[in-house]
């Protein structure tokens, strides 16, 4: 690993100072993503701004009914929180579904949102990987990329985001708090993440100085009858082919409240708008899921090795939400 | 170089280290605790398992030096007083290796999901992930254990012996 220097910030004013002072320095959570990316020479900070002493580690109840998570909260913890497993099961499930029980133990929740992709070629320092090296090219295209995108992607990237806690935040309409030198801003879990256009290294709307400091959960009644369903080439420790996270409320035959996201198509964590428009006070039947889904994944486009990706999707999203009919809620 | 100070089975320890070290070297290299296995180096394997504060982690992706102050536990500190953790043997009884390169890892690591299980923590094989009192059955032990990869196949007998151990009276 090439060397850098250390520091650990006791407070976020000393970690803002630290990182607007600090050419390349970058903020470290678990690490688990981080490290691995500097040992394969990704990631080249001069400085590490240790964050994890941070008292960014509380899950709080807002008044209103919504939840407040700082950013260092682990991963595992934030799964296993009474609140999330209650109100909102596909965030609990979501976060279940990543990574390994020892990895969720180290990851935090602002780590996680800005884990980077999987794309084995931004990986490949021999590649060619516009994410990397802008302008270099995309060895995926025509390459491995069974794992790659069918929504937003560009002619420069096809990558994923590869998050499962951040799909079921987009359909919770999560906040993200973030703060620097300049002060705090919110911003909606749906502005966070971009897609790649012409600039795949630029991934989300977080300045370089930005310390990531809490997410918040609105309150949500629909939330508490939710589920998140993820596809993938082994039954666990594997990232998303297609997720769905969906939240499904239905009154005497009519769908009154919907919220549906799917993980594993694109460079963010997709809101399914198109789908949740047409499902609102429709019947709550099987046609009606079929042609939501349909709809949503209607500009998809794959390539050779994850075309399949798209009717994955489809079928996927029509069987969580039949699931959460039938079944009822995760929680 | 960084100072660090953490206890190691119970030892405490001190030692300069550059800080890209990871906790993997440190014992491994520095302290000569060479139970610990390292696997991929990069959090896919669980070879790497210790726990901190009773918490299972990856050492092989956690950097040392955050990792300062805390109580490190390896597969060289979890038998008590002279006799085998009740994994050990149950692994030795069970059949739960083969080669035994994994299998400090997962006995770390199975420390750990005992722990998280007791303290009521679901799986995403849990049905319903608000339920309490959640069975540990064969199929929640292979999801909580999925961090723990293990090549010789050696998985029934590491379901069995974790089994045992969770059904037998403490
Ligand atoms: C083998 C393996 C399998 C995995 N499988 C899955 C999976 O199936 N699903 C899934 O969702 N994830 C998976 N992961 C990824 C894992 O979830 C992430 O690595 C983890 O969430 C990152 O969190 P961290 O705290 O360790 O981040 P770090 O590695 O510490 O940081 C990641 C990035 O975020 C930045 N950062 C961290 N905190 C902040 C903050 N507060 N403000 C601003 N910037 C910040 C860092 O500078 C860095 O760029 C897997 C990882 C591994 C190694
Ligand atoms: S898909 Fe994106 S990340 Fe992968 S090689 Fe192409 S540009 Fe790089
Ligand atoms: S060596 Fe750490 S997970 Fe493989
Ligand atoms: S016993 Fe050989 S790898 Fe598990």
């Amino acid at each position: 690993m090439r060397p850098f220097a250390y520091v650990s910030a006791p407070d976020v004013a000393t970690a803002v100072r630290a990182i607007g002072t600090e050419p390349g320095a970058k903020f470290i959570g678990g690490g688990t993503n981080l490290v691995d990316l500097m040992r394969e020479g990704v990631e080249r900070p001069g400085t590490v701004i240790d964050i994890t002493a941070l008292p960014l580690t509380g899950v709080e109840e807002l008044p209103g009914g919504g939840v407040r998570i700082g950013a260092l909260v682990r991963n595992a913890h934030l799964a296993a929180h009474r609140l999330i497993r209650n109100r909102y099961p596909l965030l609990s499930q979501a976060i279940l579904t990543g990574a390994s029980a020892q990895l969720r133990n180290m990851a935090t929740a602002g780590g996680n949102l800005l884990q980077r992709t999987r794309c084995p070629y931004f990986y490949d320092g021999a590649a060619a990987c516009n994410k990397r090296e802008p302008g270099s090219g995309c060895d995926a295209m025509d390459g491995f990329n069974r794992n790659h995108g069918v929504l937003g992607v560009s002619d420069s990237c096809i990558a994923t985001h590869p998050s499962d806690m951040c799909v079921a935040l987009a359909a919770l309409d999560a906040i993200v708090e973030v703060e620097s030198v300049r002060g705090v801003r919110r911003v909606p879990m749906a502005e966070f993440h971009r897609l790649p256009g012409d600039t795949p290294h630029l991934e989300t709307t977080l300045a370089a100085d930005e310390l990531v400091t809490a997410v918040e959960l609105p309150a949500l009644p629909v939330a508490a009858t939710s589920r998140y369903r993820k596809v993938r080439d082994r039954a666990s420790y594997a990232f998303a082919l297609v997720s769905v996270a969906a939240a499904l409320e239905v009154d005497d035959g009519t769908v009154t409240a919907v919220r549906l996201a799917l993980g594993g198509v694109a460079a963010k964590p997709w809101r399914a708008y198109e789908a949740e428009r047409i499902l609102l006070g429709a019947p709550a039947t099987e046609e009606s899921f079929r042609r939501a889904a349909a709809a949503e994944l209607a500009p998809a486009t794959g390539r050779p090795q994850n075309a399949f990706k798209i009717e994955l999707a489809r079928r996927t999203l029509v069987e969580t939400l039949r699931q959460l009919l039938t079944e009822g809620s995760a929680a | 170089m960084v100072e660090i100070r953490m206890r190691v089975n119970g030892v405490s320890e001190s030692l300069d280290v550059p800080p890209w070290v990871s906790l993997l070297d440190v014992l491994r290299e520095h302290l000569g605790l060479t139970g610990t296995k390292r696997g991929c180096d990069q959090g896919a394997c669980g070879a790497c398992t210790v726990l901190v504060d009773g918490e299972r982690i990856n050492a092989c992706l956690a950097l040392a030096v955050q990792y300062t102050g805390r109580d490190i536990t390896t597969i060289e500190g979890v038998a008590g007083g002279g006799d085998p953790h009740p994994l050990q043997t149950a692994f030795i009884r069970d059949d739960g290796f083969q080669c035994g390169y994994c299998t400090s890892g997962q006995i770390c690591s199975a420390i750990g999901m005992l722990a998280e299980h007791g303290a009521g923590s679901a799986s995403a094989v849990t049905e319903h992930v608000a339920a309490t009192g959640i069975a540990l059955s064969g199929a929640e032990i292979r999801e909580r254990m999925s961090g723990n990869l293990c090549r010789c196949g050696a998985y029934n007998g590491i379901v069995r012996a974790i089994q045992d151990v969770a059904e037998s009276p403490r």
